[in-house]
């Protein structure tokens, strides 16, 4: 039994460790600035997990092997414990785990305490039940205001998001579903919500921000690789929530002038 | 309750030796009493430690009221049409008189309930001398403290019902504003806590008539008397709170 | 409510009295042993529902037809709701604490019987409550079992979310109710009615875990019931607590200035300590059968009381770490992120010290230990992807994925039900005489050790991946649908093990009528159940009050008679 026991924990924890070390499934590619330390952070924390799972896994299984009782066995030894061995390997989890944590907390600090760069790229990003939608300043950099009243979800794009038209500046917003964003630029982002909460996560991106009602959240972001990137909700907002997605286009600046153009004329 | 400190060494020799081990100090007695009859030392102890969980469960709910009531009135939200964030508190015109009345009836009844509590520990404390032949123990007083409480304690639920009904007449309902929410929801919760309370008062009572044994009626007028305290404790305390913090 | 005579001078005639209303705490741990056996049948079969639904979204499911995306909601909302109230807070707690407590501690009953027996009864009454919500019109909500506003507070919000969410809250709410008067009890009957010589430190784990339970469940669960309240005022009053201005399907609700942030930090300051709840019983069980079967005392036993009184205690501040994303400050997150680290370092010295306990010692594979193995298996696994989630910037991946729904399943849906699998196992033979099957008891661990760690650990690889939880349909987005080999692969695993489950049962009901009878301490441990006859009598002890000389590990003891001396034993000597 104690080999069967072995047997079958340290097949679990080699097969286990076998996916994860051959990243068969594994975070989708960076392609965000933050994606760099963000990685890093991840490998970091993974090894040193990986290193105390196997251990402690295989460890178990040779334990429960190498201690079963038969007839040859030593009696078992008579042990209150060992308090300096406690005092040992508890200071040195402690380290460990707060370590750990503290590396990890100076991109948190840098992506979260501070505001985005002067000359970002704004854009609003409003989540409702079922559809992301995003509104750009247009060429005078303001956001014109929006009102409830005026939310119309079923006719999309600017009633959707309730845009009060006989504001000035809203005059050159552009709305639409699907997000354009040029790369190497950084990104200052506004989530907003309008029924309940959801969340905008990219993944490709490594951004995920809650887009909750009553609040308007800044966050940013700097794109690197253009591509094309899914966004997915990340907080159950009701049935929909499954295909609330949208793609977030990554462009040349080129390509995201003549985009905004594009829009800005068909506003005509 | 001391620990037992235990020696490095085994001791050895005393087992086959017929003597036993010293039992340590400590470890709790388990109420079971003696022939003499049920421990209600012991009894009132550990009503009391109940007691003392019961009042930290609704002080929880009551610190988690008050979190919530100072998080919504600090928190602005997004105003849509000014594009700002903006606060939206209110305010409640409490009437104060109200109040301030039902304020003094549940003190007064706090101190009758501890004279009803005083007198039937004493009552409790004399009981074994009754049975000694030729003692007296002098009469206590024929006042029934216990239904005074219950009375002004109806009272004061009365008088908050009446100050919820003041409250609607100058248009201040649970929904009117963040404000008037919270004034219903903690006067609400303090009131269904004290109809509780009352409840416990009218059991008391009733342990009267059913002629329990003195020392069994003590404990549950005890515990009545100090969750009745509290009661008056947590009401200071909401009034406070929605007198100084509006 | 203290009994006016004592309760225990005669045994209560008649059915009703002994069976329905009873006021032993045997007959009521039984009670809830079952309340909770029926619970995580519900809860498995809607999991194995969601599970199917996930693989073969347009199968048509007899009697049940076709599973809509919102049924799927419903499912996983109820699923969360009942596994975690009424299986992982009830069995541990209510059902074995409630049996043992008193017997381990030498008492006779609790110290308060008539509240003992209204605390089931009120979670029986939660129970039907609960299960009468998908029987509404409407049905049952759909808004998880965290039921975050403004989702669970606008009725229009989705299906499910009218009476259906009332019941839902009102169940949860009667819960709170008997959840705080069962902890009192537990509370009082640990701290006053030891027997003569149990000293605080001379108490079996379990008990330390059952105390430690208790203490937290009375400061957390009043915050829950203060939330609840406030979200049904906002629900049925208008008020606005949680629900800022919002437009549903077009139109403006009556809401104004609420915030949805206000519900979270009250529904995890309760969540945290709750999830605690769920595994400090299972840790003081594997404690207590690990020692046992290792013939050796638990390695650092004060320790382990420190431990898991740190984790009691610093489980009241690490709730934040639910909330990185959600808009809440990111200094918070900073202090909430290094409350979280810390808490890992307890749990890491109770399972140096269980890995200390099998060093060295002569293990019995009976299985119960068989069982305790497990757990200490898949605790590290659940809890090794703790570090991950403490930290902010992980966070931002990995939040609202299956790698969250894969760390706390193994942690809560499989350890802490091996530990509950380890106490039945265990305590069967005192509880009702005989003996469970050895052989297919063995059969039942393997299928579900391998079994739930086939269902889990691949939702890491999902979550790192991106998968996103609570998605009824992985098809519509292009990633997600990459990811479905994984799905179909956890639901083989999921209908295999839940198939196993089954072996559990018939074992328990079976061996129940049919089982090798018994002997008073079939497992030769050392702990005051073993000392009185089985099943015990009525006062616990027949008439005799026990006196306490000895630790409760006392296993192993050089120069002693046998291999273990009972805490009872008057006549050896041993250090503690």
């Amino acid at each position: 039994m104690g080999l069967a026991l072995m047997v079958v924990i340290w097949l679990i924890t080699l097969i286990s460790t076998y996916f994860f070390v051959a990243k068969t499934w594994w975070l989708p590619l960076g392609a965000a600035d933050a994606a760099g330390f963000i990685d890093g952070q991840f490998a970091l924390t993974f090894v040193l997990m990986g290193i105390i799972f196997l251990a402690a896994q295989l460890g178990l299984g040779y334990i429960v092997w190498k201690y079963r009782d038969r007839a040859a066995a030593q009696p078992a030894s008579y042990s209150h414990g060992n308090t300096t061995l406690e005092l040992v390997w508890t200071t040195l989890t402690a380290i460990l785990f707060i370590g750990l944590n503290l590396m990890g907390s100076r991109v948190w600090a840098s992506e979260r305490f501070e505001p985005a760069e002067a000359g970002a790229v704004k854009v609003e990003v409003t989540g409702m039940q079922f559809a992301w939608y995003f509104r750009y300043p247009g060429p005078d950099g303001t956001f014109g205001a929006t009102s409830p009243k005026l939310m119309d979800p079923s006719a999309g794009g600017e009633a959707a998001v309730g845009l009060n038209t006989a504001d000035p500046a809203a005059k050159d917003d552009i709305v639409t579903g699907t997000m354009y964003l040029p790369v190497d630029r950084e990104i200052d982002l506004s989530l907003r919500a309008v029924d309940v909460i959801h969340s905008f996560f990219v993944p490709s991106l490594r951004f995920k921000q809650d887009a909750v009602p009553g609040l308007n959240i800044h966050m940013h972001l700097k794109p690197t690789v253009v591509g094309e990137y899914e966004i997915v909700c990340a907080e159950l907002c009701g049935l929909g929530h499954y295909k609330m997605h949208g793609m977030v286009h990554v462009v040349s600046q080129d390509d995201f002038d003549k985009w905004l153009a594009a829009r800005e004329a068909e506003k005509q | 309750m001391a620990t037992y400190a235990p020696s490095n060494t085994i001791r050895d020799g005393q087992s086959g030796r017929g003597g036993s081990t010293p039992v340590p100090p400590g470890g709790g007695d388990d109420g079971r009493g003696s022939d003499s009859g049920p421990n209600y030392g012991a009894r009132l102890r550990r009503a009391r430690l109940g007691l003392i969980c019961a009042v930290a469960t609704v002080a929880m709910i009551f610190v988690s009221l008050t979190s919530a009531y100072i998080v919504r009135q600090g928190l602005p939200t997004y105003d849509d049409a000014s594009s700002t964030y903006v606060h939206d508190w209110g305010e409640t015109d409490l009437p104060w008189r109200l109040l301030i009345i039902n304020t003094i009836l549940l003190l007064v009844s706090s101190m009758t309930m501890e004279l009803a509590r005083r007198r039937v520990a004493r009552k409790a404390a004399l009981a074994p001398l009754k049975s000694i032949p030729g003692i007296s123990v002098g009469e206590e007083g024929k006042v029934p403290w216990l239904g005074v409480t219950a009375i002004l304690g109806f009272g004061f639920l009365i008088g908050q019902w009446l100050a919820w009904r003041e409250l609607h007449l100058r248009g201040f309902f649970v929904n009117t504003n963040p404000s008037s929410s919270f004034v219903f929801l903690l006067t609400a919760t303090h009131a269904v806590h004290l109809a509780g309370g009352i409840i416990a008062l009218i059991w008391a009572g009733m342990t009267e008539l059913l002629r329990r044994p003195v020392e069994a009626r003590r404990i549950v007028v005890d515990i009545t008397a100090w969750y009745w305290h509290f009661m008056a404790v947590l009401w200071i305390y909401v009034f406070a709170l929605l007198g100084f913090a509006r | 409510m203290v009994a006016m005579e004592n309760p225990h001078a005669h045994a209560p005639q008649g059915f009703i009295r002994k069976y329905i209303f009873s006021l032993d705490h045997k007959v009521i741990g039984i009670q809830y042993f079952f309340l909770a056996l029926t619970a995580v049948f519900v809860g498995m079969f809607l999991s194995l529902l969601m599970r199917i639904h996930l693989v073969w979204p347009n199968a048509n499911i007899p009697f049940f037809g076709h599973i809509q995306p919102e049924t799927y909601l419903t499912l996983l909302t109820m699923h969360g709701t009942i596994m975690v109230f009424f299986v992982l807070t009830t069995a541990p707690q209510g059902g074995f604490g409630n049996y043992f407590l008193p017997i381990q501690i030498g008492a006779p009953d609790m110290a308060f019987p008539v509240l003992n027996m209204l605390s089931f009864w009120t979670t029986f009454v939660a129970f039907v409550v609960i299960i009468a919500a998908f029987f509404v019109q409407g049905g049952a909500p759909l808004h998880g079992w965290t039921g975050y506003p403004p989702l669970s507070a606008v009725q229009s919000a989705g299906p499910g979310e009218g009476l259906g969410a009332d019941l839902w809250i009102t169940s949860i709410a009667i819960f709170c109710i008997a959840s705080l008067m069962g902890a009192l009890n537990f509370i009082t009957t640990t701290l006053d009615m030891r027997a003569k010589g149990m000293t605080l430190m001379r108490m079996p784990l379990t008990v330390w875990s059952w105390f430690i339970t208790a203490i937290l469940g009375l400061l957390a669960f009043g915050v829950l019931l203060s939330a609840g309240i406030l979200l049904l005022l906002d629900r049925n009053l208008g008020t606005s607590f949680y629900v800022p201005l919002v437009v549903v399907s077009g139109q403006i609700m009556g809401h104004k200035g609420g915030s949805p942030l206000l519900w979270q930090h009250l529904f995890w300051f309760f969540g945290h300590p709750e999830v605690y709840i769920a595994i400090l019983p299972g840790m003081g069980v594997a404690s207590q059968v690990l020692s046992t079967f290792s013939r050796k005392p638990i390695f650092g036993y004060r320790a382990m009381v420190y431990a898991m009184l740190s984790i009691g205690f610093f489980g009241f501040m690490v709730w934040g770490h639910h909330m990185f994303m959600s808009g809440m400050s990111p200094y918070s997150a900073f202090a909430f992120s290094i409350l979280t680290m810390c808490i890992g370092v307890p749990s890491a010295i109770k399972t140096f010290n269980w890995l200390g306990t099998m060093w060295k010692a002569r293990i019995r594979f009976h299985t119960p230990m068989l069982y305790a193995i497990g757990f200490v298996s898949l605790f590290v696994s659940g809890g090794l992807s703790g570090p991950f989630l403490a930290q902010p910037v992980l966070d931002i991946q990995l939040h609202d994925t299956y790698f969250v729904v894969g760390h706390f399943h193994l942690i809560m849906g499989v350890a802490a039900i091996f530990g509950m699998f380890a106490a039945t196992y265990y305590w069967f033979p005192k509880m009702f005489g005989r003996m469970m099957n050895e052989p297919w008891g063995r059969i039942h661990f393997f299928i579900t050790l391998a079994g739930t760690y086939a269902i889990f650990m691949p939702m890491h690889y999902l979550g790192m991946a991106g998968g996103t939880r609570r998605y009824s349909d992985y098809r519509e987005v292009k990633y997600l649908a990459t990811l479905m080999p994984l799905h179909r692969f956890m639901t083989f695993a999921a209908i295999i093990t839940i198939g196993a489950q089954f072996i559990f049962v018939i074992n328990l009901f079976w061996s129940m009528f049919k089982g090798p009878k018994a002997s008073d301490n079939p497992w030769e441990a050392t702990t005051l159940e073993w000392t009185t006859t089985t099943p015990p009598p009525h006062d616990n002890f027949g008439g005799v009050t026990p006196v306490v000389h000895h630790g409760p590990y006392e296993y192993g003891v050089p120069g002693a008679a046998k291999d273990y001396v009972m805490q009872t034993d008057p006549t050896t000597v041993s250090a503690h």
